[in-house]
């Protein structure tokens, strides 16, 4: 199939970007998408030109890292998936795709189509963590019993991969998902509730701190996350958040 | 507490918290109002009473005045800095793939409403406070409806009110539910919370535009 690609190019940090056009041909529909940039890529350099820079790592779709929005969505047209995982099956001869990175204050282009994600690392960073020994002799972790939907729910929870879809699906560019699902991981089983309390506040702070935007509920980012998860962890997170911030 | 009230979880509380008091006060409105269809008598003695009560009058019309002011001025702030968050726009952003038109354009339904404010203020408020503390006119009991019926006897007002309704009707369709997803709320009573506000978000507003529209086809004649 050929394909009329619309790519966000940006030289570095500090450029000014703009969308550049492509035509690419021979396009097969079993490719995933990240094999036809790939196969752009090899036109270029063949053709002396500077290659189209993307982030991309495991493609099985479990490290997150693939982040482009694809005519208007997040990983593109289907849900549940990465854009590893998207295959040009998905397009039609003649298409027209627009590639961008993802747009949000907190997450700055570095080069073409890769954004600073360290955002969620501070958030991370800020209490998405317990504090237990790991060396040694290392407590089996069935020896705490929980509740099977506890433990499948804080899993649901921890299968966040971190991405990013979720800020950039968002009007309004809120990490409200993420944060809430780095929260709720912890919140939901026993080994979290020591440090729960300074663990919420500190993230959300960390999140306001780094210039995400609020949360208005519209849903948008739930659909586009590539891992299901649930705004049940936003309304976990604001319940966590202020019974912490009242108890001082 | 320092850092709950800076939060941006606190924010998002404090609109659901004011829409929810809005929400009671248009319930309560509306009860009122349709009075004015069913017996005049009843929303004439209503009416006196809200306008001359002084709980009412010097303590829940403040506190309705204050739930106003503060869900429009935090609304203009969070829509402030959502925008700051995004920085540069996508050229090409699918919202509708994700998200219902209503969630994504509250501050849109939300002006509208605060347009359609300051007409009924104008209306209704303005002319009540320049009756009572201004003119220092007598109280009358039995003027209400009447005055009220003449309000909608021009076809512009009506129609802007019926309009305004239509937004109000978005605005409580995302709004309410959102409201309690914001405080936390989302459990085994959520689906009912948003049938509910299906409910809510078409027939208060219905009947506000059907009050509107039964006064302007039904004017009094001496």
């Amino acid at each position: 199939m050929k394909l009329y690609l619309k790519i966000w190019r940006q030289k570095d940090a500090s450029a000014k970007g703009q969308m550049v056009d492509y035509t690419l041909d021979g396009v097969e529909s079993d490719m995933s998408f990240l094999e036809m940039l790939d196969i752009l890529n090899e036109e270029l350099i063949s053709k002396g030109e500077e290659p189209i820079e993307f982030d991309h790592d495991c493609r099985e779709g479990i490290c997150g890292t693939c982040s482009l929005q694809i005519n208007g969505r997040p990983h593109g047209p289907d849900t549940m998936i990465t854009v590893c995982q998207l295959h040009m099956r998905s397009f039609n001869d003649g298409d027209e795709i627009v590639i961008e990175p993802w747009r949000a204050k907190a997450f700055p282009v570095i080069k073409d189509l890769i954004v600073d994600r360290t955002a969620f690392d501070r958030i991370q960073q800020a209490g998405g963590y317990i504090s237990v020994n790991t060396s040694g002799r290392p407590v089996d972790a069935n020896a705490i019993p929980i509740e099977k939907h506890i433990a499948d729910t804080a899993m649901d929870a921890a299968t966040c991969i971190g991405c990013g879809a979720c800020v950039a699906a968002c009007k309004n560019a809120s990490a409200m998902l993420f944060t809430s699902a780095k929260v709720s991981q912890f919140a939901l089983l026993p080994q979290g509730q020591v440090e729960a309390a300074d663990r919420v506040q500190n993230m959300v702070r960390q999140m306001d701190l780094e210039g995400f935007g609020n949360c208005t509920n519209t849903g948008a980012c739930e659909i586009e996350c590539p891992k299901g998860i649930s705004l049940e962890n936003i309304a976990r997170m604001n319940r966590e958040y202020f019974s912490a911030s009242l108890k001082g | 507490m320092s850092g709950l009230i800076k939060s941006s979880i606190a924010r998002k509380v404090v609109m659901a918290l004011s829409g929810l008091f809005l929400v009671v006060f248009l319930t309560q409105h509306f009860v009122i109002n349709i009075t004015s269809v069913i017996d005049p008598e009843t929303f004439n003695s209503w009416s006196h009473f809200m306008g001359y009560n002084p709980l009412v009058q010097f303590i829940l019309q403040p506190i309705l005045i204050a739930g106003v002011i503060i869900h429009f001025v935090m609304g203009f702030i969070l829509e402030i800095q959502n925008k700051k968050a995004r920085g540069i726009s996508y050229v090409k952003y699918k919202g509708s793939a994700n998200a219902p038109w209503v969630s994504r354009n509250m501050i849109y339904s939300g002006l509208v409403i605060l347009a359609f404010l300051g007409l009924h203020f104008y209306d209704f408020w303005v002319h009540e406070m320049t009756y009572k503390y201004v003119e220092f006119l007598p109280e009358d009991p039995s003027r209400y409806h009447e005055e009220t019926v003449e309000k909608f006897a021009p076809f512009w007002r009506t129609i802007i009110y019926m309009i305004s309704f239509v937004l109000l009707s978005l605005h409580l369709w995302h709004g309410f539910s959102s409201s309690f997803q914001s405080m936390g709320v989302n459990n085994k009573y959520s689906a009912g919370i948003k049938i509910f506000t299906k409910l809510f978000s078409v027939v208060i507003p219905l009947g506000y535009a059907f009050i509107a529209l039964y006064h302007h086809l039904n004017p009094i004649t001496h």
